[in-house]
């Protein structure tokens, strides 16, 4: 065996990678719940990767046949029920994993120098993830598949000048048809899910070559003992390899009882219209987007026209996504973590949360008056959060920063 | 060997000429991949005109044909109908359909289009591609008091008059669109093809 793996080892850095990366690399001693969810991303993004190859053994890309090739992997296909289930409810998850992750870098101050490139990543690929699950909604051929796509391409006809050919550029055709749905299916089963890779593996280079923060916002690395490893570090297998494992088991709860209990979670997993085939000449009474996109949408529609253009709307939504890439030179404290800065930004940070998920489900309700008002409040809360923080960081009240991480 | 020098300038300039020239180059091979995505000839054919019977159409019902997989709805807009556009004028963005590009110049009128009688127009929301409901009921209690009849958009909460023109306040900026058309009898309409300058 030792001499299998020094043949190896001499032609491929079989031990120096598992060293690097796993037994030798060290981590913060202080890892909290927070820090189950980058490691629980990646579990969710191989379980798309694996459901989603043997969905496509049996699904359709074509108008006339996608709905029933669904309909076909839930009614006839041994255990496509599962496979589907278990894809669409992943895709939710996804997001909810990803939310939680991000969540943990917005309050310990993981963006910060010198996790920028980290974070950039980070947020690359919570685009590109948009754009997957997007992508793949369109796939069952549903109503609300149809017509959120046809809501969604058309955003991109706003773009002043060249939004009109960008969006014929993307349908392929002048409305959603069938030459829409063939290339989204390309997009959703390779290229995004090849973009999505390649970033995960830069996402992780980077955090391996600066190391993890941690809920104090402290750098291990400036306190190294004698062996030359940071004294509040510990080796990433086997401390942290086994703490994940508790976070898949726990997750793997939650996520069972939701796939085999509610797996359409009563409308927002997989929303209710989805279940009749798509009609392009008949928009469904009410449509919304998934859960996970509505926040977005509630601010595109918070938004009225100006000049005669809807331009305005879609411009806000869409910097409301690319906001987070400004985060970290927007961020101007001196500490990292939220456990040593001031009642100014703890109260910016319960607005943003409110905002956001006010915003979230404002985006599910249909339009009224005061929907649109309350849409507006938490528009201009969910901005201000980004938009004000130079200032109310600079002039924050701030704890001193321990030299050591604390044990809490 | 060694006493070669080596001409410094000479290597840059080539380096950055040929770093040029192929970063054209591949810029260039990216055309045929892009434009693949554009529509087929197939898809560019689709949109022949199609022939609607009006006489099917009974007073106050709205029809759908499909046009270049659009919705196209007719509309046959009674007497009490058309009396009540005028009242909408001053809630509308462009009660005038001064907005050259929704509607052809032959329709450019109060009742937006060729005979008064029929309207004719996309069934796709200038806000973001829905198709909105036929609402043709006076003051039903969703819509409010004020309501004459029109199209209500679900997405978003347009909403249009029996002329399909935007009132204020909408999300959709302009006026539904009026697609080329001509009759070829009383009761033939031609969708898609502009009639002859008259
Ligand atoms: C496919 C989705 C993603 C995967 C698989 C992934 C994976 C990971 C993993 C395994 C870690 C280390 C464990 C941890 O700190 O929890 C990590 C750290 C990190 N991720 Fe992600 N991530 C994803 C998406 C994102 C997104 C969308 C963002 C932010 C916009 C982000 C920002 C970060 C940051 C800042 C860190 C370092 C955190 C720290 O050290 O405190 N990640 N990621
Ligand atoms: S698509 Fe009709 S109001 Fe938005």
């Amino acid at each position: 065996m030792q001499k299998l793996l020094t043949w190896v080892d001499e032609r491929f850095p079989l031990t120096a990678t598992y060293k690097a990366h796993l037994a030798e690399y060290y981590a913060p001693k202080n890892f909290n719940f927070w820090y189950f969810f980058g490691s629980l991303a990646l579990l969710v993004l191989v379980l798309q990767i694996v459901t989603g190859i043997f969905l496509t053994i049996h699904y359709k890309p074509d108008a006339a046949m996608a709905f029933a090739s669904v309909e076909y992997i839930m009614r006839d296909v041994d255990w496509g029920w599962l496979m589907r289930y278990l894809h669409s409810t992943g895709a939710s998850a996804f997001f909810i994993v990803v939310y939680l992750h991000m969540f943990r870098g917005l309050i310990y101050g993981s963006h910060r120098q010198p996790r920028e490139l980290l974070w950039i990543f980070g947020v690359l690929i919570y685009l590109v993830l948009m754009g997957e699950a997007f992508f793949g909604y369109l796939l069952p051929w549903g109503q609300m598949s149809y017509w959120g796509a046809q809501v969604i391409v058309n955003l991109f006809a706003a773009v002043p000048f060249i939004g009109e050919d960008l969006s014929l550029w993307i349908r392929g055709d002048y409305v959603v048809s069938d030459a829409t749905l063939n290339r989204f299916f390309a997009f959703h089963v390779i290229a995004f899910p090849l973009v999505l890779l390649g970033l995960v593996a830069a996402h992780l280079v980077a955090l391996h070559e600066v190391g993890s923060n941690n809920p104090d916002g402290i750098e291990i690395k400036k306190l190294k003992g004698a062996d030359g490893h940071p004294l509040d570090g510990i080796p990433f297998h086997p401390y942290y390899t086994v703490k994940d494992v508790l976070g898949v088991v726990v997750f793997l709860i939650v996520f069972c009882a939701i796939l085999f209990f509610a797996p359409e979670m009563g409308g927002y997993f997989i929303e209710a219209n989805n279940f009749i085939p798509a009609d392009p000449y008949k928009t469904p009474e009410h449509i919304a987007p998934v859960w996970y996109f509505t926040p977005y949408y509630a601010i595109l529609r918070a938004v009225p026209p100006m000049f005669g253009s809807q331009f305005p709307g879609v411009a806000a939504m869409g910097i409301a996504v690319l906001i987070f890439f400004a985060l970290p030179w927007l961020d101007k404290s001196p500490v990292k973590s939220v456990r040593y800065r001031g009642p100014k930004f703890k109260i910016a940070l319960a607005v943003f949360v409110v905002s956001f998920i006010a915003l979230g489900i404002l985006g599910v309700l249909p339009v009224t008056p005061l929907y649109t008002w309350l849409s507006r409040l938490f528009s201009v809360g969910f901005f201000a959060f980004f938009f004000l923080m130079p200032w109310y960081t600079r002039n924050d009240t701030y704890k001193a920063v321990p030299e050591r991480v604390t044990d809490k | 060997m060694s006493e070669m020098s080596v001409d410094n300038s000479k290597r840059r300039f080539l380096v950055t000429m040929s770093t040029a020239l192929g970063g054209v180059a591949v810029l260039g091979s990216t055309v045929p991949f892009v434009a693949s995505m554009l529509p087929s000839a197939r898809a560019k054919a689709a949109g022949a005109p199609v022939e609607v019977d009006l006489s099917k159409v009974e007073p106050g019902m709205l029809l759908t044909a499909e046009w270049r997989g659009k919705p196209v709805w007719i509309v046959n807009r009674t007497k009490e109908m058309l009396d009540q556009l005028a009242k909408n004028d001053d809630k509308l963005t462009d009660a005038a359909s001064e907005n050259a590009g929704q509607q052809p110049e032959y329709c450019k009128n109060p009742t937006r289009s060729i005979k008064p009688q029929y309207l004719i127009a996309v069934g796709i929301c200038t806000h973001l591609g829905c198709s909105p409901t036929y609402r043709k009921e006076v003051a039903p209690a969703d819509l409010g008091p004020d309501w004459n009849g029109g199209f209500y958009c679900p997405c978003h909460g347009s909403r249009f008059d029996l002329a399909a023109r935007v009132f204020n306040g909408s999300p959709a900026p302009t006026n539904l669109v009026i697609p080329p058309h001509k009759y070829l009898s009383d009761a033939r309409v031609l969708i898609g093809e502009d009639q002859a300058a008259a």
